[in-house]
């Protein structure tokens, strides 16, 4: 227990006094997830949008797999993307193993699901209610999806922090394709693994508290920017 | 909006390109955690960046996963403790040669009060033998990592077979030192660790070092330079440039001189 109030101070000790291995890191952290989200959101959102706004054979299968697939293992894509990127694999050639464009490839792989997932839900309740003004108004459906997907861009800031939430906490996958090497690949989540570790409990204790702190800042800024949640407003 | 968002993501890539042009010697070198959670890679790494301009990556596995990333050419070099597995991979083709550059050694750590009483066995079969007769809980790593097959042939050279440590007492941790050391510790177990591992180890509780000495627990760490032959692509003179400086007479001094709390943690023993 006394662990976390040192773990406590230990964050507050470096956050004030500007330490720039933890800035370093969680700069890093930050980098890493953003563009994995942004990428993700790229292919998620219009995806999700397609899915919902297209009748095709197997919808229910399919969109049962996308749901399934927002539960995959990082572990599990962090081996298949190392298996990839691997010298002796496919893609070995690119050197891209143990860089922070593996990391961002294998945060794709998991938050594009998650992303699409939540698009689907939001965007096919919104086709509901549209779908007699979008059809007499002879739209086609390139047309269609970007109104659903305009309109309905708060519940898709919903999936982007959702997938954001999983991406900056997850350790499992970026361990293994990025190897957690130190002022290359180190961010947040592997540093905490590695101070735990070294049996350092009180350190790595004041990392997780950074890394939470970082992750309610994110959110409370694009909340901010997108003018949500104004005291009296709906 | 997609304006802003494609251009968000320019700005990302670029600053992720700036960022992965790394300085021009970088070499990539797999080391076994204990050598990592000992501290000894803190100190030598400046001064390797220093002395000869080499900026040295380290992937901290065991090292099982150490010889499978050497194999797949995913390191340029491997500093790992199990000379059958580095023979096999030297063997294989995979390593140019083996060079031995350190050693320290293997202790016994258990829970201070010495339930099973290995404290003052005479040999590591005798002490190994002592705590399969208690059935005294014991934290294995069970990674397939150096330390983890040293404590699989000691077993072995004691005549107790896997069957015989049933899982009432003997734990498979699955992790490196320092994730068993912590199980050791919570479960107030008997554990085989490196005396670098132990020594920098922060969470200790009520365990203690019971067991050192013996022979058999001498521990070597080498290293093995990946094959050009077999990968082109690996920095094959980087890692000699590497190799020269793990040899010579500043690392000597550096490694011998590391000590925590007055003890040294490893031994050089390049020539």
């Amino acid at each position: 227990m006394a662990e976390i109030w040192q773990g406590i101070t230990a964050a507050f000790w470096l956050i004030v006094t500007f330490d720039a291995d933890l800035y370093e890191i969680a700069a890093r952290s930050l980098l890493v997830t953003c563009s994995a989200v942004a990428l993700a959101a790229l292919i998620g959102l219009p995806l999700g949008a397609w899915l919902a706004v297209s009748r095709y054979r197997l919808r229910r299968l399919v969109i049962a797999l996308l749901n399934a697939l927002m539960g995959l293992p990082p572990v599990v894509v962090g081996l298949v993307v190392y298996l990839l990127l691997s010298r002796s694999g496919p893609f070995g050639v690119m050197g891209l193993l143990f860089t922070p464009w593996a990391m961002i490839i294998a945060q794709v792989v998991i938050l594009t699901p998650l992303i699409a997932s939540i698009a689907h839900q939001s965007i096919r309740d919104l086709w509901a209610e549209y779908h007699d003004l979008l059809i007499s108004l002879h739209t086609t459906r390139s047309q269609r999806i970007k109104t659903l997907l305009w309109d309905s861009r708060r519940a898709l800031l919903t999936a982007a922090l959702a997938g954001f939430g999983r991406g900056i906490g997850e350790v499992g996958a970026i361990m293994i394709v990025g190897g957690n090497i130190d002022h290359v690949t180190r961010v947040m989540t592997t540093a905490i693994a590695l101070e735990t570790s070294k049996g350092d409990f009180a350190l790595a204790i004041g990392l997780g508290f950074v890394l939470i702190g970082l992750a309610v800042a994110v959110n409370l800024a694009l909340h901010m920017l997108s003018g949500t949640e104004v005291r009296d407003r709906w | 909006m997609i304006d802003k968002l494609i251009r968000i993501i320019l700005v990302l890539v670029a600053l992720i390109m700036i960022a992965s042009i790394a300085a021009a010697d970088t070499l990539k070198m797999a080391v076994t955690t204990s050598f990592h959670n000992s501290g000894l890679s803190d100190v030598l790494l400046p001064e390797i960046a220093k002395e000869t301009g080499l900026e040295v990556q380290l992937i901290v596995v065991g090292t099982g996963q150490a010889i499978r990333l050497g194999e797949a050419g995913d390191v340029d070099a491997l500093l790992v403790h199990s000379r059958k597995a580095e023979d096999a991979f030297v063997n294989g083709g995979f390593g140019t040669h083996r060079r031995e550059i350190m050693y320290n050694d293997f202790v016994l750590v258990g829970p201070s009060d010495d339930p099973a009483g290995i404290a003052g066995a005479e040999t590591a079969t005798a002490a190994l033998t002592a705590l399969a007769g208690a059935k005294a809980p014991f934290a294995s790593r069970g990674d397939d990592s150096g330390t983890h097959k040293k404590e699989r042939a000691l077993w072995e050279a004691a005549n107790i077979s896997d069957e015989m440590r049933t899982p009432d007492w003997y734990n498979e941790a699955g992790a490196g030192m320092g994730a068993t050391l912590n199980t050791a510790a919570g479960l107030a177990a008997y554990v085989l660790t490196d005396r670098a591992s132990w020594l920098n180890f922060g969470n200790k509780q009520s365990l203690a070092l019971l067991f050192w000495g013996d022979p058999v627990l001498f521990n070597q760490y080498a290293f093995l330079p990946v094959s050009p032959t077999k990968h082109p692509h690996v920095k094959h003179d980087l890692a000699l440039k590497l190799e020269g400086w793990l040899t010579s007479p500043r690392a000597a001094e550096l490694i011998n001189g590391y000590t925590l709390n007055g003890e040294p943690l490893f031994t050089f023993n390049a020539r």
